[in-house]
This record gives structure tokens, sequence and C-alpha cells, in this order.
């Protein structure tokens, strides 16, 4: 089978299936009255009409950066963790009460370590799922998915209560939020006027690292191996159950970086629903971008775009933005459906032999290459 | 308060709280049972639990209010089915690997039950739900009549599908075809079973049964319907299929533990010992992680093809 036509198949499952994906999308939007096609619109081109909404969608990026790079890593190593969102809010936990207990440290000293603080938080979180898996063989989806019910409520536990600004208390106001961490902590912004933040060149730096990491390290391959297959993998003398809980540990790091990286750079302050969904949209950015970094950044802008455009329809067009929860989804399904679908060679088999029936495919330059059932 | 009292109003509240749970764990147990992983149940859940709410909330002043209820129900058994229908397109036909398709297919149930009712319906309102109907005669009996026999009917009948489940999986065809194509698929191939097909009626089942199970929160339990009232129930229904070992009476007394520790937490507060909210609501998430860890071992008689799309022409 030539190139070309391996070229066009893929083509053809890939694009069937992101029109599958937007029919679906519009299916919902028609239920609430909405013209999907003005939806669609907005969503895509709303945010780039001026220059604050072109940098708030680099600033959504910045976090499914993050996020992404350390679902890729878990994901590549076999270990799936659906726990981002919960990694995120422990890393925003973390870094703050470190930047508030040490208020009077320089910029240089204090800002790396609420950032190591909340990679560290987000790692420790993580670690419960990989430690779990690899010792009590516990299902990392189950145990991850649960660990972000719990974070949430640690969270809100901790922003009502012990961690709760006092002026909050004092106005009688009670917002959950804790108060307002020192300058020294804070990312500075690279567009004056707009909320960009030195944040984004961080990920982007890190993409690099972890490209570096899992393809040009003797432990990002054994990784990737243990990923691959694990029986062969552990054949070849890999530690495959320590492989399975470092990735943990380095998916965790990255998703607590992106929430202390969200607070130092955009909130300043830890406030309620701060990561709104960063944890599931860095899943969807990850397997969009092929699990690779050079993917995951351009995915995590597009993304961002979405996530803006989502926030523009709900003030403009009414639709709710659980819309975008419904494009995510059905996104993930067209990927992971067009995937195996590409990678099937009787599938392609197929589809060749089906277009030769029509004449619309030149015969196998070798006979015998394809069986004419 | 008694702690007899307090024994039995646990006892009492526990069995209603855990037909949700019930419902789609047997559900899940017959998509696990055909080899299919289906994480998507809490999405379904969350589509069951707001189609459900829709017309009994639509209907209920007018002619049809005494059937809103019925209807409620149905729709959500009918949208679930449906969602069942649309995993098996993607992880039979498809072939897509099943963990990362559940967790898509959640976040497209949960997102649509959302934004549909953002639309239709705004803000918080109930609905008059399903009365509790005795037995007669046998809602009497003293202590085990209130426990047992003192609820909605939804109750009762989501406690015959537990035998019913039982009978389907293991004295009916039917149910040794689902057993088959969920241990050895080529083997069930070769003989004759259309694993695929078996594999999409499985499916619609537990679909239909997990939007059930949905509609029951929103309309029998909660009364209501917001965002996150399923909070995950679909998840821990995942995990009781594990800790119940794939059978539907391991998973009915996994759906009373943990509905039971859900009563004795609520009859804990209201008998006035005090402890943050926050962690009355963690207690349940906590469980799960122990139950799995604790039921480790069980995974050896779980189905060996569960999470493997089968493929006739793959020549292994």
């Amino acid at each position: 089978m030539d190139r070309r036509f391996r070229l066009a198949y893929a083509g053809a499952v890939i694009s069937t299936a992101a029109l599958a994906a937007a029919a679906t999308g519009a299916l919902v939007l028609g239920a609430i009255g909405a013209s999907p096609w003005a939806t669609y619109a907005v969503i895509l081109t709303g945010p780039l009409k001026d220059l604050f909404g072109a940098t708030e969608v680099l600033v959504r990026a910045v976090p499914l950066i993050l996020v992404a790079l350390g679902i890729a890593i878990s994901f590549r190593s076999g270990i799936l963790n659906i726990g981002a969102e919960g990694q995120i809010q422990i890393g925003i936990l973390a870094s703050s009460a470190v930047a508030l207990a040490l208020p009077r440290l320089p910029g240089a000293v204090l800002l790396p370590l609420c950032l190591m603080a909340g990679a560290a938080g987000g790692a420790l979180w993580a670690g419960i799922a990989g430690v779990l898996r690899a010792r009590l063989d516990v299902n990392e989806i189950l145990s991850t998915v649960m660990l972000n019910y719990i974070a949430a409520q640690l969270y809100t536990f901790l922003l009502r209560g012990p961690m709760i600004d006092p002026d909050e208390l004092m106005t009688g106001s009670g917002t959950p939020q804790s108060m307002r961490l020192p300058k020294a902590a804070w990312l500075s912004r690279l567009v004056p006027g707009t909320r960009l933040h030195t944040g984004l060149l961080l990920a982007l730096v890190l993409a690099v690292l972890v490209w570096l990491l899992l393809w040009r390290t003797t432990l990002g391959y054994r990784m990737r191996a243990a990923g691959a297959g694990r029986k062969a993998a552990r054949y070849a003398g890999i530690d495959v159950k320590r492989s399975v809980l470092v990735a943990m540990l380095f998916a965790g790091a990255f998703a607590g970086l992106a929430g202390a990286v969200e607070v130092s750079g955009v909130h300043h302050r830890a406030i309620e629903a701060i990561s709104s969904g960063y944890g599931f949209s860095g899943i969807v950015v990850a397997l969009f971008g092929g699990l690779h970094p050079a993917g995951i950044v351009p995915a995590a802008v597009f993304f961002g775009l979405l996530l803006v455009g989502a926030d523009m329809t709900q003030r403009s067009a009414g639709v709710p933005a659980n819309m975008i929860l419904v494009l995510q989804g059905v996104i993930i399904l067209a990927i992971v459906s067009a995937r195996m679908y590409v990678a099937n060679p009787y599938a392609r088999e197929r589809a060749a032999r089906a277009l030769r029936r029509l004449g619309l495919l030149a015969a196998p330059a070798s006979p015998g290459e394809v069986s004419e059932g | 308060m008694t702690a007899g009292q307090m024994i039995f109003d646990t006892l009492s509240l526990g069995v209603p709280f855990s037909v949700a749970l019930l419902l789609a764990a047997l559900g899940e147990n017959f998509n696990q049972r055909a080899g299919v992983f289906n994480l998507g149940c809490d999405g379904i859940m969350s589509m069951g639990a707001f189609l459900g709410f829709l017309p009994a909330y639509a209907l209920r002043t007018g002619a049809l209010a005494p059937w809103s209820t019925a209807a409620g129900f149905a729709l959500a058994a009918v949208a679930g089915a449906a969602l069942g229908l649309l995993f098996a397109l993607v992880t039979v036909t498809f072939r897509a690997p099943q963990g990362i398709a559940g967790i898509g297919l959640q976040m497209l149930g949960w997102g649509t039950a959302g934004t549909l009712f953002r639309h239709f319906i705004g803000g918080v309102t109930g609905v008059e739900g399903v009365a509790p109907w005795p037995i007669p005669g046998l809602s009497r009996i003293p202590y085990l009549g209130g426990i047992l026999f003192d609820h909605n009917p939804v109750v009762y009948l989501a406690l015959l599908a537990v035998p019913a489940s039982w009978l389907l999986l293991y004295h009916t065809p039917w149910g040794l075809r689902v057993r088959a194509v969920g241990t050895h698929p080529r083997a069930a191939d070769t003989m004759g079973i259309a694993v695929t097909r078996v594999r999409y009626q499985a499916l619609v089942l537990g679909g239909a049964m997990a939007g059930l199970g949905g509609a029951y929160l929103s309309l029998c339990q909660a009364k209501m319907f917001a965002d996150d009232l399923v909070a995950g129930r679909g998840f821990i229904a995942v995990a009781l299929v594990y800790f119940g070992r794939w059978s539907p009476w391991g998973i009915f007394a996994g759906a009373l533990l943990f509905s039971l520790a859900q009563a004795l937490q609520l009859s804990i507060q209201v008998g006035g010992i005090k402890f943050p909210y926050e962690f009355a609501v963690m207690l349940p998430y906590v469980l799960v992680i122990v139950v799995l860890a604790l039921a480790r071992r069980s995974r050896q008689l779980g189905p060996t093809a569960l999470g493997k799309p089968y493929d006739r022409e793959m020549r292994i």
C-alpha cells in the first residue's frame, strides 16, 4: 500500500472524527436553541479581536501546557492520571502557605521557593495514587478521581477556616480566600496592562526539558518502555513499578506547579475556583498534542482559545460555559477513536479494497501484497 | 436520642440512599462482565439525573402531572441507553482505549447535563418526587418493617434488581454469553457468539441502569437537580463492582456499606456531634480508596478480557 494512500486514509479518518465531534457539539447547541455556526464563530474568533483577548488566551495556555506536560509523562508511562485537578489545588495551597509564612524573604528566594512548594505539594498528592498503584495495585484512574474530590473538600475547608484572610472575618463578608501574597512572590507581567506573566516562558522552557527527559535520558526511556509494554520492559530489567511511581510524581509536580504559577502570576491569592477545570482540560490538551511537547504547546494555545471563547459566548450568546466540557468530552472520544482507526492495518486494508472495487484506486504494485478477497 | 434509635435511623436512611449506587453498579457489572470498563458511568448518571428531572419539573402542573415522574424515569433510561450505545461505538467498534474514552464520556454527560440545566431551568427548584409507599402488613414488622418496607416503590424495585441481575447473569443463555465474551471473546466467537453484538447489548443495558440511578438521585433522593448532584457516584459505582467481585450480591453489600456510612454521618450530625462539614463530605471518597486497596486480591476473580478490545482479524 503506498504512502500517499496511507496519508489520505489518515486524513479522511481524522476529518471524519473532527466533523463528528463538531456535529455532536452542534446537537447540544441546537437543543438549547443556540446557532452552532454563530457559537463556534464566537468561540474561535472572538478572543482574537483585541490584544487583551489574545493575551488572555496565552494566560489560559500557561497552566494547560504545564498540566498537559505532566499528563503526557504519565500517559507515556502507562499510568492514567486523571487527578491533575486535585494536584493543582494542593499545589495552590502549598505555594500560598509558603508565601504567606515567609513574607520577608526577597523575591529571588521566595518566588522559586513558592513554585517548588507547589510542585512538591502536587507531587505528594499524586504520589498517594502512585504508591497505591505500585504497592497495592489500586486502579489509578479511580484513586485519582477520588483524590480530586478529597482535595476539593480540603481546599474549601482550608480557605474557609485556617487559611482565610483575617480581613474577610473582620468585615464579615466571609469570602473564602487567603490573604494576598507578598509582592515578592508574584511573577512579573510580560505585557503591561494585561494579565500575561512570565509563567509562559517557564512553561515553554519546561516543554523543552520534558522532551529532553522523555527522549534523551535513560529515565525517560525506562518510563516510555514501561508504558509501551509492561512485560517486555520487565524482561529488559526495567523496574516497572518504580517507573510508574516516578512518572506519577512528575505528573503531580507539573500540575502542582501549574497551580502555583496560576496563583503567583494571575490571582496573587488562593481563591475558590482558580483551577476551574484545568486538570480536565489538560488531559484533552495532552491527547490533542499527541502526548508530545511539540504538539502540546500549540494544543494548549488552541484550548486556551476555546476556554476564553466559551466565556465570551456565555456573556454574548447566553450559551452556558459548561458547553466547553461537552466539546472537550466529544474531542476526547473523537481523538481516541480516530487514533485506533488510523493505526488499525485491517481497517485500512478494508478501505483500500472498497476503493479498488469502485475503481478509485489502482491495483497494488506488487501482486500478492494485498489479497483480493 | 438513644443509641438504639440512632442505629434504627441510620439503617432506615441507609437503604434508600443505596439505590442510586446500586442501580448504577449493577449496570456497570453487566458492562464489565462483557469485558468493557465503562468509566463514563458518572456522566451517564448526570444525564439521567437531569433528563429524569426535566419532565417531572415541566409537567408538574397540568393533566399529565401524575405521569411526570414515570416519564422522567423513562427518559433517563432512554438517554442512558443512548450514551451506552455511543460508548459501545467508540470502544467496541472503534476499539478505543476504554479508560480515556470513559473520561471523555463522563465530561460529555456531565457537561451536557449542566448546559441543558442552565438553559432550561437555571436555578434551584424542587419536584415533589415519589411518595413513600409502605407495603401493607410487612411495614408493620417491628424494626425490620421500617428499615426495609417503608420506602418509595423505586427502592423495592432496586432491591429486586439484585436477584434479577443475578438470575440474568447466571441462569439465562444471554447471561452466559455476556460472561463468555468478557472472559474469552475468541472462544466465544469460535462458538458462534456475536461478540460485538453482546457487548453492545450489555453496554446499552448498563447505560440504561446508570441513567435510572441518576434519575433516582434527582427524583427521589434530592428531589432537585444541581450540576454536582451526582458528585462522583458513578466512579464509586465502578469501584463497587471491584469491591463486590463482579457479583450482584457483593455489589449490593458494597452499596449498603457506602450508604450506611453516609447515613451514619448524617445521624451523628443530627445527634449533635460536630465536625467540619467538608470532612463529612470527604468520607465516602476516602472509603473508596480504602476499599480498593483492600480488594486488590479480587482482581483475579474479574473477567479476564476486561478492558481489552476484541478484534476478530487480529492474529494474536
